[in-house]
């Protein structure tokens, strides 16, 4: 094997490296050690003491930037009865770590947290039952401080205890083992600071784009330059003069260059001239919406059917209003381009990525290779922050296809280009609400129609973009995420039928995005709500709580403690007084029952609207939260923080640009995002409930973002926005007239 | 083809080989170096992931080619700007107001408030967003970041 001289200057390395060759050693070794359990029904899948004590926890749900890495073993530290930095946490390793489902929808504690919970308290209960045994004592008697079990002056630890066997014991997650009284917490509730954070921000972190492995290669993919175009003719003379050049690589419309450095697979992928054949397929985007509205539908799904709406729009005398909204094509435009490694050895394949479903991206590779799943590894590493399916396992399935073809290991790292042009997208939603409303203004009826790509049933495999082009086997599996939730609404009008109108096709491939439809759907609710409670003339709160369940009596304090916490202003919509000024203000509520299952959130946005231009500043965001029992409060506000102003950015500024053949926001000019001048202040109230179940926190405060702050222009200038992003020429078209 | 080049990285001289002397400084500190801290976020010099100082100044290394930089101009990374032991004020301010989400966009976020704080003392609030104007970070950390940015500023 040659080895270049960059690689010599690599090898001979900094500290951080050896750390990325470490690991690889540990990861080894642990397998050696023999196959590790892995069903969800068993306490060894998530937890192992070794003799001094020290705990490793097992988890499939992986930390995305989220803080989990940091929450999760706190729950299991409160459990144990150990302190935080004697746990080690693995996470996402495929060989390693329980298949806990996708790291998705704000679960990772509300699921992934109580099964590591119940495999805690379930090994506590054991670890105290041998104690007693061992110290001759009876176990109410016992106290456990660090590890150390005690009974007056005699003492043993959960090393000498357990020390390295296993649990051998079951769990059944449908009904936990007795868990920790929360009046007893210590560390559950504590805005317990986040174990990563002094290694990231001193450089000695090793993300996913930073780890190295021996022999490694660096490869890049030339993309099409049209989404569907076949590739003709490859030059490879055009990259003769690129140093370190190994091999170009061409498989069906895969066209991908490995070189020995980063710089020289980067300057070969720019250069390597290729010929495509012309491919539009691509809709007219200035025709967007009716290229939605006109896509076969493939199944109407009712999500709620209530009374008899059709009757109820149809009555004599009853007022009808209507409406349509949309919201725009997203990129998930994660900051660092996604990024893989791979290794084929042996006849294994091993895949390094920062993978959100690693046990779903090891299936999917088996597949596009023809492999039995056994024979792939999947391991995650963290990359940059993940907001749902991205480009990362289309980075693992370039890395893997690459190795294959070299020999060695290789190294993909997208481009920015790549990561804008190729990530599958947050899809195009088209929603119609209808309702009827009494002389008074009461709602008699509500209907809604939401135009959304239909789901491949109970899939989740966004197909691999390498093997699509590969022409390998990929399937064509359409999987946006549970984009019908949050159609139904929690407001219990007489009548009320809301239907998902699944469409066959999308124009571009279809992931979730954070907050998948509930943010679409919500937006669209919480709007046509304002816009019901504008015509009965009635205050936009009081309008709400007319409606609530009066049994949800969580639903109505987090209204009711939102618009407290904004000093909510009781009185119609839009605001009568200071009209006319160049710069408007105004106030918008919205309020989401995550799922109508789930977390509680409502908001209160407040803006100013300037008239001649139509910009939109939002200068303050209130958000009451109720997600049940809090882990981590200081990890809850850093997510609420993150989760408002990404869709704030959403809201008011973001849109896929395309034209017939590819994406063209290539880049953030192109795709621009929030920047820190436009940052409103933020001001939360987070409701603990210590004694109930933690729930999702994160994404649901997505939900309300987008409708908080139309109802808020509404407000401010008496003009609906119904169009996401609002822009300023949607804004000064919606004052002419013209929207 | 393979030459070598020069740099002083982090107050140490370094000696690289490389075959492209327009090879921008961010895959050296990466690749050849080892280095964690610089990111690279677009090789557009759009999102501030990439930045470095060099003599002080934040700059975008993804688009800053070797040929440009000598051996006696100081380039200094995250590692360098300061170590878990010897935090710098700005990185301890961000761990103490845990400013990071993913903690990708830091090292820009860092190093850019960094060069601000060494020439403005006591920068306000909308001068420090006004710095980090062109650093982009899209988990939503703005707030924490800005409060870490003041807080260093204070210490």
């Amino acid at each position: 094997m040659t080895i270049h001289a960059s690689r010599r200057d690599l090898l001979k390395g900094t500290g951080a490296l050896v750390v990325s060759f470490s690991l690889v050693g540990t990861l080894d070794q642990t397998l050696a050690q023999g196959a590790k359990p892995l069903a969800l029904t068993e306490v060894d899948s998530f937890l192992a003491i070794d003799a001094k004590g020290e705990v490793t926890l097992y988890t499939g749900k992986v930390d995305l930037g989220t803080g989990v890495a940091t929450a999760l073993p706190q729950i299991v530290a409160e459990e144990l009865d150990v302190p935080l930095n004697r746990i080690k946490l693995i996470q996402g390793d495929t060989a390693l770590t329980p298949d806990q489902g996708t790291t998705w929808g704000s679960l990772s504690i509300q699921l992934g947290g109580m099964q590591l919970r119940n495999a805690a308290a379930t090994a506590k209960a054991a670890l105290l039952e041998e104690a007693a045994k061992r110290l001759d004592a009876k176990k109410e008697d016992l106290k456990v401080v660090d590890g150390v079990v005690s009974a007056g002056n005699k003492r043993v630890s959960y090393g000498e205890l357990i020390g390295g066997k296993s649990f051998a014991l079951k769990l059944d997650h449908a009904k936990p083992a007795a868990s920790k009284d929360p009046k007893d917490y210590k560390l559950v509730g504590k805005p317990v600071p986040r174990v990563d954070i002094p290694d990231k921000v001193t450089g000695r972190f090793t993300y996913v784009h930073d780890f190295r492995v021996p022999g490694m290669l660096h490869g890049r993919v030339v993309r099409p330059p049209a989404i569907a175009a076949t590739l003709e003719n490859v030059d490879e003379t055009s990259i003769k003069d690129v140093a370190g050049v190994v091999k170009v690589i061409r498989h069906g419309n895969f066209l991908g260059v490995v070189a020995e450095s980063e710089w020289g697979a980067i300057k070969a992928a720019e250069k390597l001239k290729a010929s495509w054949s012309k491919s539009q397929t691509l809709p007219d985007a200035a025709k967007l919406w009716d290229e939605v509205r006109a896509s076969k539908v493939a199944k109407d799904e009712v999500t709620s059917n209530v009374g008899n709406s059709a009757e109820a729009m149809g009555q004599a005398g009853a007022q009808t209003l209507k409406a349509t909204y949309d919201f725009a094509i997203h990129t998930h435009g994660s900051i660092g381009p996604s990024c893989a490694i791979a290794e084929f050895k042996d006849g294994q394949l091993t895949s390094w990525s920062a993978s959100q479903a690693t046990h779903n991206l090891r299936k999917q590779l088996a597949t596009m290779f023809g492999m039995p799943v056994e024979n792939v590894r999947c391991i995650y590493l963290e990359g940059s922050g993940c907001y749902g399916r991205n480009g990362h396992e289309d980075a693992a399935a370039d890395a893997a296809l690459l190795a294959k073809a070299v020999g060695r290991p290789v190294r993909v790292q997208w481009s920015r280009a790549d990561e804008h042009g190729w990530d599958p997208k947050g899809p195009p939603t088209l929603i119609d609400l209808r309702a009827a409303v009494d002389g008074a203004g009461g709602v008699t009826a509500w209907e809604s129609e939401f135009f959304i790509p239909q789901q491949t049933a109970g899939s989740f495999n966004v197909p691999l973009v390498a093997a699509t082009l590969a022409g390998m086997p990929a399937g064509d599996d359409i999987a946006p995420g549970n984009i019908f939730q949050n159609s139904a609404i929690p407001y219990k009008f007489a009548n009320v039928k809301t239907v998902c109108r699944r469409l066959a096709s999308t124009p571009f491939r279809p992931s979730w995005i954070r907050t998948p439809g509930r943010m679409q759907n919500t937006y669209a609710n919480e709007c046509f709500i304002d816009e019901l409670a504008a015509a009965a003339n009635a205050d936009p709160v009081q309008f709400r709580l007319k409606y609530l369940d009066p049994n949800d009596k969580r639903g109505i304090e987090v209204l009711n403690r939102a618009a407290a916490l904004a000093k909510w202003d009781t009185r119609p919509s839009p605001k009568r007084d200071g009209r006319g000024g160049e710069v408007a203000t105004g106030r918008g509520v919205a309020y989401c029952k995550y799922e109508l299952t789930r977390t509680y959130i409502a908001a209160v946005a407040e803006v100013e609207v300037k008239r001649s231009t139509g910009d939109i500043r939002v200068t303050k965001f209130y958000l009451a939260h109720d997600c049940g029992q809090i882990i981590n409060p200081d990890g809850l506000r850093n997510q609420l923080d993150g989760n408002v102003i990404q869709t704030l950015s959403r809201t008011l500024i973001e849109e896929l640009k395309y034209d017939r053949f590819a994406v063209t926001s290539l880049d953030w000019a192109s795709y621009p995002i929030l920047r820190f001048p436009q940052l409103p202040e933020l001001v939360y109230d987070l409701i603990d409930r210590p004694n109930e179940r933690p729930w999702g926190a994160g994404e649901p405060a997505a939900a309300v973002v987008p409708s908080a702050i139309s109802n808020a222009v509404f407000d401010a200038i008496g003009v609906r926005l119904r169009s996401v992003p609002f822009t300023p020429d949607k804004v000064m078209a919606a004052m002419k007239g013209t929207a | 083809m393979a030459q070598r080049k020069s740099l002083n990285v982090n107050g140490k001289a370094a000696r690289i080989a490389i075959d492209d002397a327009d090879m921008p400084l961010l895959y050296a500190l990466r690749d050849n170096l080892g280095l964690h801290g610089p990111r690279f976020g677009c090789g557009l010099a759009q999102c501030g992931a990439c930045t470095v100082h060099v003599d002080g100044k934040a700059v975008r290394s993804c688009v800053t080619p070797l040929s440009s930089l000598t051996a006696q101009q100081k380039v200094v990374t995250l590692e360098g700007l300061g170590t878990p032991q010897r935090l710098h004020p700005v990185q301890r301010a961000f761990i103490e107001e845990q400013a990071v989400q993913c903690g990708y966009c830091i090292n820009g976020m860092i190093m850019e408030s960094a060069a601000l704080l060494a020439k403005t003392k006591k920068p306000s609030e909308a001068q420090v967003k006004e710095a980090l104007a062109n650093n982009l970070c899209r988990c939503g950390t703005h707030a924490r970041i800005v409060k870490a940015v003041m807080r260093a500023a204070t210490a």
